[in-house]
């Protein structure tokens, strides 16, 4: 009995969306909207599917499929999700339905070719989420750019050529270091006794490299992974694109493609390169450490929501970051439910700092004030997510940043304290935030006749709002989809420490023994 | 050699003689013909090309050395001409659109796209330093005409010019390259170059140093390598649209197949000199190209800037002497081929009929108002720029893979870099496209049938190269098996 192939009809069921899209008369933009958000609908639908059939105690890949694609170099068409790919291929389905459903208002020019990049885009990064194969893997990361590239480009702010352009060669550059890094791996792994030429994550997973191959190679991945995140100091492109890109286009930045920056170190840096990895923990946990304090507090003084969002951001991730590099459990796992949870709390932000600007055309806090009298449904759903974002215990961001510091605290407890300032200051700067937007006087007469939700508004929060009260109340099914994969992916680390560490004494053990033998012979003889 | 006359091999001969056929048939036909039926030349040479190409797949499995050892209809010989017949079968397509509107209906402009197709061919078949040079003068010549073919445009007539100076200047260099070659293992055929090499019979090592240097300034400024590309923007811009796309696509690729020959089956023994000069052209050639397109403002010349950029990735790849190397630049041409035909078959369907609209500007709009040919233009950008999936990643794939294999991974890295500027400017004609304001441009003109299918193969080619790349690399790597015998 042959088995669907879940994972490919997940992530090309966009694309033939989109072809789809591509017969239907421009002119009739209802049934764009309407299509695009079916084909989205359904695509996470069927991704619940995996969720449904995923087997919570096998650590490995799961639905693996596997097909010759570049014979003669050995790429093949690899894909499979385990613990830690799964969660964010869901998120991305459903964010991105959310998104589709939220742009129905907001945009109205060249609606078809809008709708085209969004499905592009998901098939895109439910690419990079499920791709096992190198080759592959690139092929979906920089061919992701391109409908990203034209959702900032067209249907952006003002200044959204300038974001566009910046934000598409800022990982391009990261980029192409990462594919003279994916060939050297290749040719460094073919090119050994015995080796085999090949672009396959678990079989280069387990190779032994040297440290000085692993640092390098890990320096070229880790570039194009820390921009996309984006770490201090390579996080400047996104205030810009965050700033200038469409509401959906935020939702989707913000939730899904930084996550794509962090998901590579876990899935390729961490087992392709434990040694380095260990090495350039340090660094990376300081970089960490300096992001989400200085995204905190550059958040503090921005005179723009979205901008506040954008840099909170830097913040967030960091913190993800400090999680993934404490390589730990806890850190791990907090790490990957944070991911999640920013895609949540911060898409949320988004959405509804978009609403506000759909009513208002303006995103600076000075203009507002006093809403909370005006719009108490949308001041309500703001709140929810403002305490999310801030790690309100009950709700899904404490989970996440709890586990996080756990980790931390377990390896180096300055991490973890200087950590737990960035969240202090989360709260000031978003609930200073909160305060001056809904509470005190209404200022501006533009206020007064805003216009609560709308249904299709409310449709659009009211999932994300459940999850991210789901999440913050009953975080354990979540946290068991990625156990297992987690754990074994810190064994491999870890034992390749250990390994590294006896390395020298078994193989200078075998040299005395073997000095002994031939000494003892020597002694026999005499 | 041996006096008696060589035995002819009428099988192998078929492609040129169909094209040289239908070449001069084209001549004998068109005064005959009333001016108002001239525009069914270009589809007889079509009609022309395709039986060409027939005839190599016929005898695509037959590997044979004709004329004493001057020519070959081996592997390598095969997958370069069926890609200038497909360089000059698209041509074609984009000129029936092209010379209807600017009143270039005269049959020698199909004649003579067919005779330096054929010196093309010739080229990449040529086993022999004197037959190389034959077919590369067959295609000069007819080029140095169809350069300024629009007489009465005095841009065309400085391309024309310049073309055949700085040509001829190039033809010197090449021929007293071979001089010098044949007085130092007195021989002018490939494989006896190659055989004199091994067995230390040179009389003169330096000489043979001095004439492959020659050699490498003659190709060099062929294919339009810095330092000599001086030539090639004016002479780009200057041309004819469609013959432009002749040049850039075709002429490159012969060049750099006559030049992979040469290094590969003659001059082996001399890898690390050639190599050593290679290097240096390859960086100098991609940053130059790069740096310099980004300042252009008008289509044709940042398309030649930056056809300079990709042949310097070609030479990258030429650097290494290496099986995969080889391989990678077989499949880089037809990647390029395809992207660069296709974006100039979008420059002429841009085009108006009072009103070439050169300038990147003219694009502002575009993307919307005419999608699919947005949409085409958008894929071939983005494609030159080497962004997955499409054909032009693919082959950077290759050309960098085939550079870390032989350890030049610093040529590698700067080659990367080099795409990151040059996805720069190709980005800019799709900002302009989809995100500057549009004009109020009075309607464009009905694209004809021949120019849509020439965008719509060169798209589905470029896309399809992209997505699956595995069969035309194999048959690339199994066409340069000839070459390393």
């Amino acid at each position: 009995m042959s088995e669907l192939p879940i994972v490919s009809i997940v992530t090309f069921l966009p694309l033939v969306g989109a072809a789809l899209l591509l017969c239907v008369d421009r002119r009739r933009e209802a049934a764009i909207k309407h299509l695009a958000f079916g084909v989205s609908a359904v695509t996470f639908l069927v991704s619940l599917g995996l969720y449904g059939n995923f087997r919570l105690d096998v650590p490995g890949m799961q639905f693996s499929e596997r097909a010759l694609w570049i014979t003669w170099l050995g790429a093949e068409y690899h894909v499979g999700v385990d613990g830690i790919s799964l969660l964010l291929v869901l998120l991305t389905t459903f964010l991105t339905a959310v998104a589709i459903l939220s742009s129905y208002a907001a945009v109205t020019t060249a609606v078809k070719e809008y709708m085209v990049c969004m499905l592009l885009l998901e098939t895109g990064m439910l690419g990079v989420f499920v791709a096992l194969d190198l080759v592959l893997f690139y092929v979906f990361w920089e061919g992701m750019l391109i409908p990203m590239y034209f959702l900032i480009g067209i249907w952006g702010g003002p200044r959204r050529i300038y974001a566009t352009i910046k934000f598409f060669l800022y990982t391009m550059a990261g980029g192409v270091l990462m594919l003279v890094g994916i060939i050297a791996l290749y040719f460094l792994s073919g090119g050994r006794p015995g080796g085999e030429y090949t672009f396959d994550l678990l079989k280069l997973s387990a190779l032994d490299l040297p440290f000085q191959a692993q640092a390098w190679l890990f320096l070229a991945f880790a570039v194009a992974f820390a921009i996309k995140v984006p770490m201090f100091p390579f996080h400047t492109w996104l205030p810009d694109a965050h700033v200038e890109a469409p509401t959906a286009g935020s939702v989707i930045l913000a939730g899904v493609l930084l996550k794509m920056g962090t998901y590579g170190f876990l899935r390729f840096a961490l087992p392709l390169f434990p040694d380095a990895t260990r090495y350039f923990t340090p660094l990376v946990s300081w970089l960490a450490i300096v992001g989400i304090l200085y995204g905190a507090l550059v958040s503090m003084v921005q005179p723009d929501l979205k901008k506040l969002v954008a840099y909170s951001s830097v913040s967030h991730l960091g913190f993800v970051m400090l999680g993934i590099f404490a390589l730990t459990v806890q850190g791990v796992e907090g790490a990957i439910l944070q991911m999640i949870n920013h895609g949540l709390s911060t898409g949320a932000l988004f959405l509804l700092v978009g609403m506000l600007y759909e009513r208002r055309h303006t995103r600076m806090i000075q203009d507002f004030g006093g809403l909370a009298r005006i719009v108490p449904i949308f001041t309500a759903a703001f709140l929810i997510v403002t305490l999310s974002s801030i790690g309100l215990p009950g709700l899904n961001g404490f989970v996440g940043e709890f586990l996080i510091l756990v980790g931390t605290f377990r390896v180096n407890v300055l991490y973890a304290a200087l950590a737990t300032a960035g969240i202090i200051l989360a709260a000031v700067y978003m609930l200073w935030m909160f305060q001056r937007v809904m509470f005190g006087p209404v200022t501006q007469d533009a206020n007064r006749g805003l216009v609560d939700l709308t249904a299709r508004e409310m449709a659009v929060l009211a999932p994300v709002l459940a999850l991210i009260v789901l999440i913050g109340i009953y975080p354990q099914p979540f946290l068991r989809t990625t156990e297992a994969s987690v754990a074994q992916l810190l064994a491999r680390v870890q034992e390749r420490k250990e390994l590294r560490a006896e390395s020298h004494e078994p193989r200078a053990a075998n040299w005395t023994r073997h000095a002994n033998e031939t000494g003892g012979e020597g002694r026999d003889g005499r | 050699m041996d006096g008696s006359l060589p035995q002819v091999s009428w099988g192998a001969l078929l492609p040129l003689l169909l094209i040289t056929g239908t070449g001069l048939l084209v001549l004998v036909l068109d005064p005959l013909m009333s001016p108002e039926r001239r525009d069914r030349l270009p589809v007889l040479s079509l009609g022309g090309v395709v039986c060409a190409a027939l005839a190599l797949v016929w005898r695509r499995d037959q590997s044979e050395i004709v004329f004493g050892g001057m020519l070959a209809a081996d592997g390598f010989a095969l997958f370069f001409n069926l890609l200038f017949l497909l360089v000059a079968g698209l041509t074609l397509l984009i000129s029936i659109a092209y010379i209807r509107r600017t009143g270039l209906e005269h049959g020698e402009y199909s004649a003579l796209l067919l005779f330096s197709t054929l010196g093309m061919m010739i080229m990449a078949s040529s086993l022999d330093l004197m037959t190389i040079f034959l077919g590369l003068e067959t295609l000069s010549i007819s080029l140095y005409i169809l350069a300024g073919f629009l007489r009465d445009q005095i841009r065309s007539n400085e391309a024309a010019l310049k073309y055949l100076l700085l040509g001829a200047f190039a033809s010197g260099f090449l021929l007293y390259g071979i001089a010098l070659v044949y007085g130092a293992t007195g021989s002018i055929n490939l494989t006896r170059v190659a055989r004199a090499l091994a067995l230390g019979q040179v009389h003169d090592p330096t000489l043979l140093t001095i004439g492959m240097g020659l050699l490498i300034v003659g190709f060099g400024f062929k294919v339009a390598a810095v330092p000599f590309h001086m030539w090639a923007p004016d002479v780009y811009e200057g041309a004819p649209t469609s013959v432009t796309a002749f040049m850039i696509a075709g002429t490159k690729a012969a060049a750099f197949a006559a030049l992979l020959r040469i290094l590969m089956t003659a001059l082996p023994a001399l890898q690390p000199d050639w190599s050593r000069v290679l290097w240096v052209l390859a960086v100098a050639t991609m940053t130059v190209g790069n740096v310099v397109a980004i300042a252009q403002t008008n289509i044709k010349r940042m398309l030649a800037y930056s056809s300079i950029a990709h042949a310097g990735y070609v030479l990258v790849a030429l650097v290494t002497g290496t099986k995969l190397g080889s391989g990678a630049i077989l499949f880089y041409l037809l990647a390029y081929a395809l992207m660069n035909l296709g974006a100039f078959a979008v420059v002429v369907a841009a085009a108006r009929h009072e009103d070439e609209r050169l300038t990147i500007d003219d694009y502002a709009g575009l993307g919307l108002t005419r999608p699919a040919l947005g949409a085409a233009m958008a894929v071939f950008m983005f494609s030159l720029a080497g962004v997955p999936p499409t054909a032009g990643f693919m082959g950077k794939l290759y050309v960098f893979s085939a550079a870390i294999q032989g350890n030049y991974l610093g040529l590698a890295i700067i080659g990367v870099a080099n795409s990151v500027i040059s996805a720069f400017y190709y980005l800019r004609i799709t900002v302009v496209m989809y995100m500057a304001p549009g004009q109020d441009a009075p309607p464009a003109d009905r694209l004809s049938p021949a120019l849509v299918a020439a965008i719509l193969i060169a798209a589905g080619g470029t896309l399809l190269l992209g997505l699956f790349p595995s069969g035309i690399l194999e048959v690339a790597l199994r066409s340069v098996a000839a070459l390393l015998g």
